[in-house]
């Protein structure tokens, strides 16, 4: 009996032993990444098998809690990566001093050129208002405004789709933005906080149409062989989110963070990403993209603020949007 | 509302205990988040518009609630009808429900496509849409009307049968003589209960609310916390919250509260009037209209669901796991904190059954996560703090009902027990404990379904491991999965009820009505 009792111990301690030596890599992202149908299980795994670490993720909220969280934990936090904020979050993000440049580079598939030492890019798409494709589509936001048709949109101050819609009106109007919205007004059934509400009404039939992406009807196709929706392409343009992933400066890992950040790039995850996240991969995969985004709506035109005038136009665009809501 | 220490002879320190906690809690987290705050600014326009419209939603709804509840609670008074019991209990259903599981129901029944807008389009009449101000104060009337209407049959039932004998046989008038002083005296409470409830709504305000118009305080909070990171800004509002719910604490301490909503709702009184034809058709009428504006958007919750419940993901067995346990645990710790502080009797109960229901959850968790995270990973007290929390908010609603039992069993037994020498533990368990059982398990069914439904602090706390039910609901709903979300409310609808009958039954058993 004595005996067993050694032998218990001794594998006790081999076991602490072996769980000390892999490293644990925490990254923090948001709910949906992480959810057993997001891109977030296969690709732990995939990283895994690459990396002999640990690989946690810690979820919460969408991109703009994720933010807010890390500041409220500041040097202090666990996280060692970051990944899920966009472009639009990116200034206030670079603004905290929290973030750690990296050597990541990749030959980047976007529609826009990337340049930063900081975030890297792993995924991206083009906001559209997706709606059936029975209902005429208009070819503007001016003859959306003078349009019946219905819509519904998320709430930029709580919502990453709903910044980015704030954020594609003024780059596509600039001054003249509070009139659009003012025209809108009238077409807009509700403001949900986060864009599962929205979607969600959309899909119980209470809008024509809602703010989503053009590669939302890849979904419906892929996972449910339902090609009844699609998106529209606006003559202004539709306006980009790229999705970003970073390395926190206080990481006691950095080489580790370093080695994920590359990963993220690869073929290996850039292939989960389609029908995962149902976005577009930053680095189309070899084996191209899966059947259903070949099909999908092609905007005129890709619209993106940088980081900079992203976060200039932030707070006065929600003070118009409010206003002019509000009426 | 004058309170004395009662005569049980506890020791003074756990309802002192549970009252430090509270006040941690609540006042704790609001200096944990002004003094984790970098800068400070005022509070600017919209905030402003937000305190305006929370005021003025919550004064309408609370009104429209009391308003419909008086003819529905007299007509249940009164009328004796196959069902009875289980439409009273369903009345119960909506109020424990989650949030986002009613809007949906309602959605189902009231929204572009719902139920009534295809009756009317039948009819050749034009859609009627209910975003904006009239969908907050629908969806709260949905929540409240229960509510209201078993605050009010309380107070019906409340009213000997004798009197209503006397004044048939003088031939006086009901109404004037014995309703009248009824109403003044239950109606304030009532109306002030609601008030307070739909002052702190942030679900329903931000999905039905049609946009910045509908701005709550609550919401303005969550805007200025996750987005923003305006803690000051979130701190100066969940102030003003805190401020407009003592004013109206204070008016409550001249008007006299219902006592609890609970026991004796099966019995009917046996009345002379309100016998004539047209009365009876009234009053069924005004059951039956309640009856399908709360059971309909239940029933669609459910049809809707079954369809979602063919394929259920994985992960939704820890959930459901999760949650009973988070649900049972809340609610012991509820019922212990209520019953302390019932015992204790004092200026404590007053403190402690406003302050959780003036606090901004968002604004306590937060405070939370900046008191926990120099000592610990937040993610591994996720759990902990939401079942803390959920005892918080249930625990104004326990204590309602828990207080005025262990006030009736000391007011008849507390000379006997004296006399018996039974002090103490010893006369909390031989004597108080056993008449209380009813209210007590009415007060846990309450708790348990409350923490059941409830998102809270988890989605600010939790990692993958840690989701409860609602959040993978809100997961499934975010990721394209409406089908599995709706057959997830469904489970979760299911499993409120179901507590909340456990609780409320085992609370009965061999016990007198």
């Amino acid at each position: 009996m004595k005996n067993y009792l050694y032998h218990v111990a001794g594998l006790c301690l081999v076991a602490t032993g072996a769980m000390a030596d892999t490293p644990v890599l925490n990254v923090y992202t948001y709910d949906g990444f992480d959810s057993d149908w997001g891109p977030g299980p296969q690709i732990e795994a995939a990283f895994e098998e690459t990396c002999a670490c640990d690989l946690q993720w810690v979820a919460a909220g969408d991109g703009a809690a994720v933010l807010s969280r890390l500041r409220l934990e500041g040097d202090n936090t666990d996280a060692d990566v970051v990944l899920g904020l966009d472009t639009n979050l990116v200034a206030a993000a670079r603004e905290t001093g929290l973030f750690a440049a990296t050597n990541v580079s990749a030959e980047y598939d976007l529609p826009v050129a990337w340049e930063d030492d900081t975030f890297v890019p792993f995924d991206w798409g083009y906001f559209a208002f997706v709606a059936n494709k029975d209902v005429e589509a208009p070819a503007d936001f001016k003859a959306l405004a003078d349009s019946d048709l219905k819509i519904i949109i998320e709430d930029p101050r709580s919502s990453t789709p709903g910044l980015g819609l704030l954020m594609w009106v003024k780059a596509a109007y600039g001054d003249e933005a509070a009139d659009v919205w003012a025209d809108l007004a009238d077409n807009i059934v509700t403001v949900t906080p986060g864009w599962s509400e929205a979607y969600g009404l959309f899909l119980d039939g209470e809008s024509d149409a809602v703010l989503s992406y053009t590669t939302s009807p890849a979904y419906h196709v892929i996972a449910e062989e339902d090609d009844s929706k699609t998106s529209w392409s606006f003559a202004e343009g539709n306006y980009m989110q790229v999705e970003v992933a970073a390395k926190l400066a206080s990481t006691d890992t950095p080489e580790l963070a370093d080695q994920f950040l590359a990963f993220l790039v690869t073929d290996a995850a850039q292939s989960i990403i389609p029908t995962t996240n149902w976005m577009f991969p930053a680095v189309t995969p070899e084996a191209g993209l899966p059947e259903g985004f070949g099909d999908l709506t092609q905007p005129a035109d890709a619209l993106l603020l940088s980081p900079e005038d992203a976060a200039a136009a932030a707070a006065p665009g929600i003070e118009e949007w409010r206003d002019a809501l509000a009426q | 509302m004058a309170r004395r220490t009662r005569s049980v002879n506890l020791p003074r320190w756990p309802g002192a205990a549970v009252v430090a906690v509270l006040l941690l809690l609540t006042l704790g987290t609001l200096a944990a988040v002004l003094w984790r705050a970098d800068s400070f600014s005022g509070l600017g326009r919209a905030d402003w518009a937000a305190v305006r419209f929370t005021v003025i939603q919550a004064f309408v709804s609370a009104l429209l609630s009391v308003g419909f509840a008086i003819p529905v609670a007299r007509a249940l008074s009164r009328r004796r009808f196959i069902g009875r019991g289980l439409l009273i209990t369903l009345l119960g259903a909506p109020f424990i429900l989650p949030v986002i599981v009613a809007v949906f129901g309602l959605l189902a029944v009231f929204g572009r496509n719902g139920l009534l807008n295809e009756a009317l389009q039948w009819l050749g009449v034009s859609k009627v849409s209910i975003y904006g101000f009239s969908g907050v104060v629908l969806a709260h009337v949905f929540f409240n009307l229960p509510l209201a209407v078993r605050m009010i049959l309380q107070g019906w039932l409340a009213i000997p049968a004798e009197r209503f004998r006397l004044a048939a046989s003088l031939g006086a008038p009901v109404g004037v003589l014995l309703e009248r002083p009824m109403l003044r005296a239950v109606l304030p409470g009532a109306f002030l209960s609601i008030f307070l409830i739909c002052l702190t709504s942030f679900a329903v305000a931000l999905t039905l609310g049609g946009g910045p118009k509908a701005t709550t305080v609550e919401l303005a909070i969550y805007q200025a916390v996750r987005l923003d990171f305006a803690l000051d800004r979130a701190a100066l509002l969940a102030a003003v919250q805190f401020g407009l719910t003592i004013v109206a604490a204070t008016v409550s301490l001249w008007i006299a509260l219902p006592e609890g909503f609970g026991s004796g709702l099966d019995r009917e009184i046996t009345r002379w009037d309100g016998q004539k034809t047209w009365q009876k058709v009234v009053d069924f009428g005004f059951i039956t209209l309640a009856a399908l504006f709360l059971i309909l958007p239940l029933m669609m919750v459910i049809l809707r669901g079954v369809a979602g419940l063919s394929d259920p993901p994985s992960s939704i067995w820890p959930a459901i796991g999760r949650s009973l346990a988070v649900a049972l645990t809340s609610t012991a710790l509820c019922l212990f904190a209520s019953l302390v502080l019932a015992l204790r009797g004092g200026r404590a109960i007053n403190v402690a059954s406003a302050l959780p229901l003036a606090a901004s959850s968002l604004v306590v968790g937060t405070g939370l996560f900046v008191l926990v995270q120099p000592w610990m990973n937040p993610a591994k007290a996720a759990l902990p703090v939401t079942v803390v929390m959920n005892a918080l908010m249930a625990l104004p609603f326990a204590l309602r009902v828990i207080e005025p039992a262990v006030n009736k069993a000391e007011a008849d037994y507390a000379r006997l027990s004296d006399m018996l020498g039974l002090k103490g533990w010893a006369r909390v368990r031989i004597v108080i404990l056993p008449r209380i059982r009813r209210p007590l398990g009415f007060g846990a069914g309450l708790a348990a379904a409350l923490s059941m439904g409830d998102l809270g602090v988890i989605a600010l706390f939790a990692t993958e491991k840690q989701q409860t039910l609602p959040l993978l609901m809100y997961q499934l709903l975010g990721s394209y999965r409406n089908d599995a979300a709706a057959g997830a409310a469904l489970v979760l609808l299911g499993l409120s009820l179901a507590l909340f009958w456990l609780f409320d039954r085992g609370g009965r058993v061999d016990v007198d009505a």
